[in-house]
């Protein structure tokens, strides 16, 4: 050793490895323009698609007349169900075990359902015909409220469905009944209630919101007569996924089908499910053999791709005098729209909503999620969250709420006294799940003390005595969340999805100089893989991370995997990273056994090379041992250093996380001021600092939008009143608050390296923050529940409601 | 969101641009910054043949101000208008509404002769020349006429301009005294849930003189002569803010949309035109 020998630090420092603060290797290209998306892709002879869509919510198609857009200069085709039939593609199979139309086929069922498809040789001309192509409809009356579309003489909607008294989740009960799914124990949940000492009840809704990525869906289909092969370039959350249903639906075969997602900008759930756009692309494609571009505008984004939450949950929640919870019983009355067109594993209808006992030990519970047919776009995916999971942390951080005031006690105190304990973990849920592991007395603890709880309410008694003296018109609201998320989906023996088990997939090829490529089953629409991915093998195969090439979403060069959503890309593929990484280190230790001339089990791992125990100075260093893979005839050991892992995770992770949001509230005006938040999470090992905090800014974001302003929602006949952005709130740096951010770390013991996942959390918890500080606010008046999105007409509502402007 | 085809012409002074006018009649219209037109035209709810774009037209722009007079041409940009010294020496209140419209990249493009001339009730600048008493210079074949901003509205995109006149320029007398634009909207880039335009004079402690005018709670811009009233000859104490609000809440007539029904509407606007007078007040 001398001065010239790095120190085990310096050899740490320059992997980049976990918990490095690494720059994201992607921002180069994104913040110079130079990011190559789906609207990019232009092919030669290239035609352009777009859909008549229908401007009523129900009606009747009469007929469909064509005839004067064909004529049009530069139109090719206009396809209609009828064109779509023989091919038996006018309808297509959904995610949750339902069909959807392609294109109407005899009736519409939502506003802007797609009615015909114009293929034209540029994106103008098609606009032009979409106007000339006639469509006779004859109105029906619509039913846009779940209540009032179960009651015995709503319209009728899904007319391929009559007869049918049971669906892919069992029983219909009703016309416009898709399922009924229940959990736990009904009859324990009742009685505990029944003989509670406290029970609290409350209709919780969280309404209608959408994903609105700025990206909106699109696809270049591009069939090759020549070879026969299939190409699909698109904004998919999960191209393999899309390989696989296109080749059953179109009988061509898996291999000559070739799905790239390129990049994409932002999908939170609303890139995972197929659209009629793509089906329509790939028949025009294989029907004019040209390629065939279909990009969504904005308003189609927002008026026909799927939608989020639009949950109607019905609690009731009991507990002694002291507040020990005793029991938990939900019922939800989901609004699906007119088609099942959810994105779950096939066996959860309702997603993971039954983790909705949140962070806290309740004895016995029982959910029933009755699944609605109305006049509203298909949809119902997870926004950036995992399954339902945003809704079932809203429901119960709500519930909590509601049953301190009942009980009279500080909601703080009561979170605390009924957390599941340290000590408890691994913990058996009463809705059936496992969590892994948690410590959410420390974090609680420590979200109390940064932002002086104690202090905070003391401040807010003395506002809302200044406020009944008349000397403020503002209200101080102090918003709680404890959540507990369930990502990671999932394994094999119980999720899948159509039938396709949610493993996911890492395949690594280090080259003889000492770097590498990684190919994974997971696809980044802006999570930064191809900088976390690297860091985590640099940190188990000892190359630098920015030696190391990170590549996902070309189906004929990855290894197969279900994509990415609900915070699965590190708990799945992040494994299956891990776990490749250390088969190639296991060859390595052969190779490097036989370099150094010693028997492998005298060697150990050290940072980026294998060091013969005993003797520091004898080594081989990782870049060593690649280039003596593929160049040293080593007996007994083939050529090349080459893994893959096909992960089946064990369990689901549990990430949690502590918030605190503090808000003033203009009783007068309805508007609010974030005045401080707080966000602590503990997402287990932190692969990279400063991605966790931009991803949890960024879910706080949209927590905020979808708390404070965000829906999607429809008048009386259906039509969407939210379909441009003047109308759908998206926040800019002038409305988005600043973030505190803290953490601790619990890691999962059964992930290689004990991660978790965060990118949904801050959209999870972030929620119920903003939405309780707004109840909050209001409390000392009485208010019980206000429903979301809180925009100034509803906070003034609330005020006006409890008599507060005189 | 693709407009129908149209011709496009660039015409490099006045004249020009109302020969175009003059020969396409009501399939032509002219383009300012195209805020409010193009979108229109995008969701296929305008259709155009002939769009004028006025661009090119140098005289249309800039900002006078002289022998107490403002003159603004009405290609001059929100930008420009926040950006000009004279103006914020001259009418500060310009400023005040103009960096509440949009966002900088609206306000780059967006003019202050499109946002009085399109007749949105939406817009800010209409309610504030009527606050302001501003004339507006209309063009046509016939030579030039002047009609004062209190009386150019009539309803929803219906003014005073007829099809073949262009709108060329904005003019008022530099106001004194105290002054506030007042404005509620959902997030950036918003239309307003209620705006309010105040300007007014005191001398000996009194309120010598008060124009009170609102946005986005009619179908026209709403100027409340009534509510100026009630503040003139007062200490501008709160009985007299309270009466003035009254009456302006009176005059307004606001439809329910997705910022919230009527009665709501009516409510904010009472909080926004008290808070208007009394910044007004606190600065005169």
């Amino acid at each position: 050793m001398n001065d010239l020998t790095p120190t085990p630090q310096e050899r740490t420092a320059k992997l980049k490895g976990l918990g490095t603060s690494r720059k994201r290797v992607e921002d180069a290209r994104f913040t110079q323009g130079k990011g190559n998306y789906v609207d990019d892709i232009k092919m030669p002879g290239m035609l352009h698609g777009d859909f008549v869509r229908s401007p009523y919510a129900h009606a009747r198609v009469k007929s469909i007349n064509a005839d004067a857009a064909r004529a049009l200069p530069g139109v090719i085709a206009v396809l209609t169900a009828a064109d779509l039939a023989p091919l038996n593609l006018h309808w297509m199979p959904t995610l949750a075990g339902d069909r959807q139309m392609v294109l109407a086929d005899g009736k519409v069922l939502f506003q802007g359902q797609e009615v015909a498809f114009v293929v034209a040789t540029d994106r103008y001309v098609c606009a032009d015909a979409i106007e000339l192509v006639e469509v006779d409809y004859e109105e029906l009356p619509v039913v846009t409220d779940p209540f009032k579309a179960l009651e015995p003489g709503a319209p009728v909607l899904r007319e391929d469905l009559a007869g049918q008294t049971s669906g892919a989740h069992g029983a219909r009960r009703h016309h416009n009944h898709i399922f009924l799914w229940e959990t736990g124990d009904e009859s324990a949940t009742n009685q505990a209630i029944e003989a509670a000492e406290v029970v609290a009840e409350e209709m919780i809704y969280y309404h209608r919101v959408h994903p609105c990525p700025l990206e909106t869906c699109g696809c270049v289909a591009s069939m090759d007569k020549v070879n026969g092969k299939l190409t699909v370039f698109g904004t998919f959350q999960a191209p393999h996924v899309v390989r696989t249903v296109a080749s059953l639906l179109s009988g061509i075969e898996e291999h000559n089908i070739r799905v790239v997602s390129p990049d994409i900008g932002g999908g939170f759930g609303n890139k995972v499910g197929v659209y009629p756009g793509y089906v329509c692309s790939i028949v025009a494609s294989i029907v004019t053999g040209k390629p065939v571009k279909w990009i969504e505008d904005r308003m189609d984004n927002l008026m026909a791709t799927a939608f989020a939450r639009d949950y109607w949950m019905k609690g009731r929640i009991s507990a002694t005098k002291d507040g020990r919870i005793t029991g938990l019983h939900c019922h939800v009355t989901a609004d699906h729209g007119a088609f099942d067109a959810c994105a779950d594993p096939t066996k959860f209808p309702a997603g993971f909503f039954h983790i909705c006992t949140g962070s806290y030990d309740i004895p016995v519970a029982y959910v029933g999620v009755d699944g609605v047919y109305t006049n509203k776009a298909p949809g119902g995916v997870a926004y950036r969250c995992s399954f339902r999971v945003t809704e079932a942390a809203y429901f119960i951080e709500r519930m909590i709420e509601v049953l301190a005031m009942e009980l009279g006690m500080d909601a703080a105190e009561l979170r605390a006294k009924n957390f599941i304990r340290k000590d408890q973990f691994p913990y058996n849920s009463a809705l059936g799940w496992e969590y892994d592991s948690g410590d959410y007395h420390t974090a609680w603890d420590k979200a109390l003390a940064a932002v002086d709880y104690a202090g905070l309410r003391r401040e807010q008694a003395e506002r809302v005595a200044a406020f009944k003296r008349g000397e403020t018109r503002k209200l101080l609201g102090i918003g709680l969340t404890h959540f507990t998320e369930i990502v990671g989906a999932g394994p094999v023996k119980n999720c899948d999805i159509l039938g396709m088990g949610m493993f996911d997939s890492c395949e690594i090829r280090i080259h003889p100089t000492g770097s590498a490529i990684a190919r994974l089953g997971t696809i980044s629409q802006g999570q930064g893989h191809a900088t976390t991915f690297a860091q985590i093998l640099a940190t188990e195969i000892g190359l630098p991370a920015d030696s190391i090439t990170i590549e996902e979403g070309d189906t004929d060069t990855a290894p197969y995997g279900l994509g990415t959503y609900g915070s699965r890309s590190t708990p799945v593929a992040g494994a299956a990273t891990a776990m490749a990484g250390r088969k190639i280190r296991a060859k390595a230790q052969m190779i490097a056994a036989w370099l150094l001339e010693v028997h492998d089990g005298d060697l150990e791992w050290d940072i980026d090379r294998f060091v013969v125990k005993g003797a520091p100075e004898r080594f081989k260093t990782m870049k060593d041992i690649a280039y003596a893979a593929y160049h040293n005839a080593i007996p007994g050991i083939e050529p090349g250093l080459e893994a893959v892992s096909y992960y089946d995770p064990p369990n689901m992770t549990y990430p949690f996380g502590a918030y605190v949001c503090v808000m003033e509230i203009d009783v007068d005006t309805g508007t609010h001021e974030v005045r401080q938040f707080y966000a602590l999470d503990d997402c287990g090992t932190r692969i990279n600092p400063m991605i966790i905090e931009g991803q949890v800014h960024g879910g706080l974001t949209e927590a905020l939008a979808i708390a404070m302003g965000q829906e999607i929602a429809y008048d009386a006949i259906g039509n969407c009143k939210n379909s441009t952005l003047m109308d759908f709130f998206l926040p800019t740096a002038v409305e988005t608050p600043h973030y505190t951010t803290d953490h601790t770390e619990t890691p999962s013991p059964h992930h290689p390296i004990g991660a978790k996942g965060v990118g949904e959390s801050p959209n999870v918890g972030g929620v119920p923050a903003f939405s309780n500080a707004v109840h909050d606010a209001f409390r000392a008046f009485g208010l019980r529940q206000a429903h979301m999105p809180h925009d100034h007409w509803r906070i003034w509502k609330i005020a006006n409601q409890l008599g507060l402007h005189g | 969101m693709i407009a129908a085809a149209f011709e496009y012409h660039r015409p490099a002074d006045l004249k020009g641009a109302l020969g175009v006018l003059a020969e396409y009649g009501d399939d032509a219209r002219v383009l300012a910054g195209g805020h409010s037109l193009i979108p229109m035209m995008k969701l296929r709810m305008a259709a155009v043949g002939h769009l004028v774009d006025l661009q090119d037209i140098a005289d249309l722009r800039g900002i006078r101000v002289a022998d107490g007079r403002v003159k603004i041409g009405a290609m001059t940009t929100q930008h420009e208008m926040i950006a000009s010294a004279d103006l914020a020496g001259a009418a500060p209140i310009i400023a005040e509404a103009a960096v509440q419209i949009a966002d900088p990249q609206v306000r780059y493009m967006g003019t202050v002769g499109g946002n009085v001339a399109n007749g949105d009730p939406g817009n800010d600048m209409p309610g504030l020349m009527q606050c302001l008493d501003a004339t507006f210079t209309l063009v046509g074949p016939d030579g030039s006429r002047e009609v004062a901003a209190r009386d150019f509205y009539h309803s929803a995109y219906v003014t005073a301009r007829e099809d073949g006149e262009i709108l060329t320029q904005i003019s008022f007398a530099a106001p004194k005294g105290g002054y506030a634009y007042e404005k509620q909207k959902r997030k950036i880039g918003d239309y307003a849930t209620a705006a309010c335009a105040v300007q007014l004079t005191k001398a000996g402690g009194k309120v010598t003189s008060a124009a009170i005018a609102m946005t986005n709670l009619s179908d026209t811009p709403v100027f409340s002569d009534a509510a100026g009233a009630a503040l003139v000859g007062t200490s501008g104490d709160a009985a007299a803010v309270k009466a003035a609000v009254t009456a302006a809440v009176a005059a307004i007539n606001p439809t329910g949309d997705n910022r919230g029904p009527a009665e709501f509407k009516r409510h904010i606007a009472g909080i926004i035109i008290g808070r208007a007078i009394t910044r007004a007040l606190s600065r005169a």
